[in-house]
């Protein structure tokens, strides 16, 4: 696609900012009347409250806290994505640690000694939540050698028939899976059956020179598969790479207010800023509901226990209530796996994982707490907050909400958090693109990633890589891949100076 | 200059009337509170140090001589340990310098195969886990996220550093209580039956070694209650008269008193009634049970009840019986609220009731992994009374942290509202 022109950034942020300050909380107030959770005193507040920043001398007022009360109270550790939110009380911890126990669970081949805890595969990418979400955080790309450890390709192919297409523009699908492998290749397999492949990456490797002269070099990845174990797949497959995203906040976001993210959408982009956001809309897969995805690289899932019952059933091969099949990810055409016994057992449901299971690990995901900011009145910090508004990176990475009143869970209710992204699809270029298309969201759209807790990634996940597929081997350089809606913004970053260009990056890290 | 007695009078009588004067009463009795809660913490420490060496000690005369009979002995010296060990995890949940360090010495379940050979009913596949079936005792060369660690000597280093938590499994341990009951014990391969691990002496016999690389696995063994003794020396450490863990809980009392509760709360509730126990009664699995190759688990989770109550009553029984005691929190809830500190009381000992039932049924009818098996009603209902009674306990500890006006502290931290850890409400 044409890359976009850069819009003249400084008058329509100037423009923004009036529009927002002048407006103020009592215009604000009547455009939250979507929030159907509040009344009116509470929208006034919570509209003043979700203003942009527009004073940078010194950190906002609840800032530290990126969940609200939610917010966890460890140590900048290895194990600062692994705690409760701040919040639970002590049956929501048990409930959690329950949940954890299931997550870190191995699950073996049906049949075994240990009937509630088979019925792994028989195709797989790992025996438990916890080894893709390794300490709960961001999943890497294998290292050259190695197996693919918390990444995995998903697979589907153009429509081919006219029910094909008919159940994508329905939604009944939003994508059609290979025909051979289905829609993830699962690099693992119970004993006796073959697995469907190992996923094979080559990369090169692209200069950008920045203002000031420094040289980033990007690494464009290309993926091929060796060792197809079910022969060869349909010449026009298309492949799309994901790591496993933290854990952290999810519930959260689930909280959110469609409205507020709907607000946000401008699909035509009426106001010309160069930027639209676009809703996933999706079918709940319990209810047949058209809903608002969020999760997912894609905004394909509407919630987070269909998010956890499709990794149950495509990761690990785990059958639920939402998608009950015992074989997994197995297709037709993968014979022996549909005929591998599974590990449904009648006295304890129709399903390996019973909505008891599921419904923990639910809880678990749901309520992995978010880590306080660090350095929120460092001088340096606060000049890349206000970069970061400045060059519009503000504009998708929509920094805060106020959580529903009327949240499920209570401590979700009306919570002040700090996600910095508006859960919406955007074009972000040819570079990003990865040609497939997942219900609403085109091959070159992705929705904006969550960025609490990046700074933390090193120091948790022990690696800094970023975007879907790792290929950003810091934050600059994933800075760098944003195209499409994103260019102008990252072309603020280009011209930059390299004080500005710090700045920008410890504010990150200190998210 | 003389102060005036009619001065200091008026002083005195505003400050009872400001409820200062009481401040400070009550900030003295806590401060006491918070240092019996230490010293029961230095001496549970002292104590698993103490037999913790006893074990290494074991442990040189296994190497030595490898017999059934030292082998045996280090067995007993390892149950010994866990004894004292397990009353200082109520320090847990709420002493950051005890949280960050507990993996290091408990963490808990493992992935043996990363240590010895397993049996083939562990599965090679190498899943997700790539260290899953490593071997470092049978592999001096290793490699751990594409690059090749050298493990010709294994070190207390090796297995601290470049071993625990590999490729950021959390199921390499490589180090502590249970990667030493697996190096003493082997596999538990009885599923839900009798029968605990079966390692034989000879597996560290290097002139008649059977299970091979017995040099090694003598090596691992020792390097491993090494680190042990030293994680558990620096731990001793902290809670001297001047060691930070005793000086982070004393330089804010009330936060300190809140640590003792909350850490009692949360061994009972989540890491007790929840992973530790319902999970595995929830899936009849006999691989969820805490210390699973000695099958000592009941033993374990008895003594993690005792060490709650010993933290509420301010009374702990050392190994060589003596006592160390002192105010309590106890205290502090009954001249708030007579009623629940009795109530506390009360549960507290059911349950300890309740676990020492388990436990007595553990020593004499069947291991904890089979009260836990499917369809084992009788062995199910004792674990379960055990899990209610943790429940009922935390209900009425959180009616003691409400009796001491410490509820909202417990949400929102210390800090005033407009503190750095304010939360929009």
């Amino acid at each position: 696609m044409p890359v976009r022109k850069p819009p003249r950034l400084e008058f329509i942020g100037l423009a923004c900012l009036c529009l927002l300050t002048v407006g103020g909380a009592v215009s604000a107030a009547t455009l939250l009347t979507y929030r159907d959770d509040l009344n009116e005193t509470d929208r006034a507040r919570v509209a003043a409250v979700t203003a942009p920043a527009t004073d940078f001398a010194s950190p906002e007022k609840f800032e530290r806290m990126s969940a609200g009360a939610a917010t966890t109270d460890v140590r900048p550790t290895k194990d600062a994505f692994s705690s409760p939110a701040g919040n639970l009380g002590f049956e929501g911890e048990r409930d959690f640690k329950l949940g954890d126990g299931i997550f870190k669970k191995e699950w073996v081949s049906a049949p075994s000694s240990t009937q509630a805890s088979d019925g792994l595969g028989p195709l797989f990418n790992a025996r438990a939540c916890q080894r893709c979400h390794l300490k709960d955080g961001r999943g890497h790309p294998p290292e050259p050698g190695e197996k693919a450890v918390s990444m995995f390709l998903r697979l589907s192919i153009p429509p081919r028939t006219e029910a094909e297409r008919a159940a994508l523009a329905g939604k009944a699908l939003l994508r059609i899976p290979e025909p051979t492998y289905g829609g993830q290749l699962q690099n693992f397999a119970i004993q006796g059956i073959p697995a469907e492949g190992e996923m094979r990456i080559t990369y090169d490797e692209i200069p950008v020179t920045l203002n000031g002269g420094e040289i980033v070099s990007l690494r464009k990845p290309h993926y091929e598969i060796d060792d197809l174990g079910y022969g060869p797949m349909a010449p026009d497959v298309m492949m799309s790479p994901r790591v496993a995203p933290p854990m952290i906040g999810v519930g959260l976001l689930e909280d959110i207010h469609p409205g507020d993210i709907l607000a946000h959408a401008d699909p035509n982009d009426a106001n010309g800023d160069g930027v639209s956001g676009r809703a996933n809309m999706v079918r709940d897969p319990e209810t047949g509901e058209l809903t608002l995805g969020r999760f997912g690289w894609k905004a394909s899932v509407p919630t987070v226990r269909a998010q956890a019952a499709d990794a149950f059933s495509g990761d690990i091969g785990i059958s639920t209530v939402p998608v009950p099949a015992g074989y997994g990810e197995c297709t037709e055409a993968e014979v022996a796996c549909r005929r591998a016994p599974d590990g449904v057992q009648e006295r304890l449901g129709p399903v390996e994982a019973p909505d008891s299971v599921l419904d923990l690990v639910t809880f678990y995901s749901r309520n992995v707490g978010v880590p306080p900011r660090r350095d929120v009145d460092d001088p340096q910090v606060l000049q890349g907050k206000a970069l970061f508004y400045a060059f519009g990176c503000a504009s998708c990475h929509t920094p805060k909400y106020v959580t529903r009143r009327d949240a499920a869970q209570p401590e979700h209710r009306f919570q002040l958090i700090w996600p910095y992204t508006d859960l919406l699809l955007h074009d972000m270029g040819k570079g990003l693109a990865d040609g497939r298309p997942v219900g609403d969201a085109s091959g070159s759209e992705w929705r904006t990633a969550p960025l609490w807790g990046i700074g933390l990634t090193e120091t948790v996940s022990g690696h800094t890589l970023f975007l879907h597929d790792g290929r950003a081997r810091n934050l600059l350089e994933a800075i760098l891949w944003h195209g499409g809606e994103a260019e102008a913004a990252r072309d603020r970053v280009v011209v930059a100076t390299p004080d500005e260009r710090q700045a920008l990056i410890r504010f990150l890290e200190s998210l | 200059m003389p102060i005036p007695a009619t001065a200091v009078a008026r002083a005195s009588a505003a400050l009872l009337a400001s409820g200062l004067w009481i401040g400070q009463v009550q900030a003295e009795e806590r401060v006491d509170v918070l240092n019996t809660y230490a010293d029961i913490a230095l001496a549970g420490y002292q104590d698993s140090l103490t037999t913790a060496q006893a074990l290494d000690a074991a442990v040189d005369a296994l190497i030595a001589k490898p017999s059934e009979a030292t082998l045996n002995a280090a067995r007993a010296a390892w149950l010994v340990a866990r004894w004292p060990y397990q009353q200082t995890e109520a320090f847990r949940f709420g002493n950051p310098i005890v949280d960050d360090w507990e993996g290091r010495v408990n963490a808990w379940p493992l992935d043996e195969g990363l240590i010895d050979y397993v049996d083939p009913s562990y599965g090679t596949e190498s899943d997700a886990n790539p260290l899953y079936t490593v071997n470092v005792i049978a592999n001096p060369t290793l490699t751990i996220d594409g690059e090749t660690v050298d493990a010709t000597t294994i070190t207390p280093a090796l297995l601290s550093d470049m071993l625990q938590e590999a490729g950021d499994v959390e199921a390499n341990v490589a180090t502590g209580y249970h990667a030493i009951e697996f190096l003493l014990w082997g596999q538990d391969l009885n599923g839900t039956g009798p029968g605990m691990g079966k390692r034989p002496a000879t597996d560290y016999d290097t002139t008649n070694c059977t299970g091979g690389h017995c040099d090694r696995r003598a090596a691992y063994l020792k390097a491993a209650t090494d680190l042990l003794v030293s994680d558990l020396a620096e731990m001793v450490g902290n809670w001297t008269a001047d060691g930070a863990a005793r000086q982070v809980l004393l330089k804010d009392p009330q936060a300190g008193i809140t640590a003792i509760l909350t850490g009692m709360g949360s061994l009972s509730y989540g890491e007790l009634a929840g992973q530790r126990m319902k999970l595995g009664l929830l899936l009849h699995d006999p691989e969820e049970e805490h210390d699973c190759f000695s099958d000592n688990t009941f033993n374990s989770l008895y003594f993690d009840q005792i060490a709650i109550r010993n933290v509420y009553t301010g009374h702990y029984r050392r190994i060589d019986g003596s006592i160390v005691d002192g105010p309590s929190v106890a205290d502090l809830i009954a001249a708030a609220d007579p009623a629940v500190a009795k109530e506390i009381s009360d549960k507290l000992n059911a349950t300890v009731t309740a676990m020492a039932a388990m436990r007595a049924r553990g020593e004499s009818i069947e291991a904890y992994d089979q009260m836990i098996a499917e369809g084992n009603e009788d062995g199910n209902a004792v674990v379960q009374a055990a899990i209610d009674g943790l429940i009922d306990q935390t209900r009425s500890i959180e009616r003691g942290i409400a009796a001491l006006g410490l509820g909202s502290v417990a949400l929102e931290g210390s800090d005033s509202l407009d503190g750095p850890n304010a939360v929009f409400q």
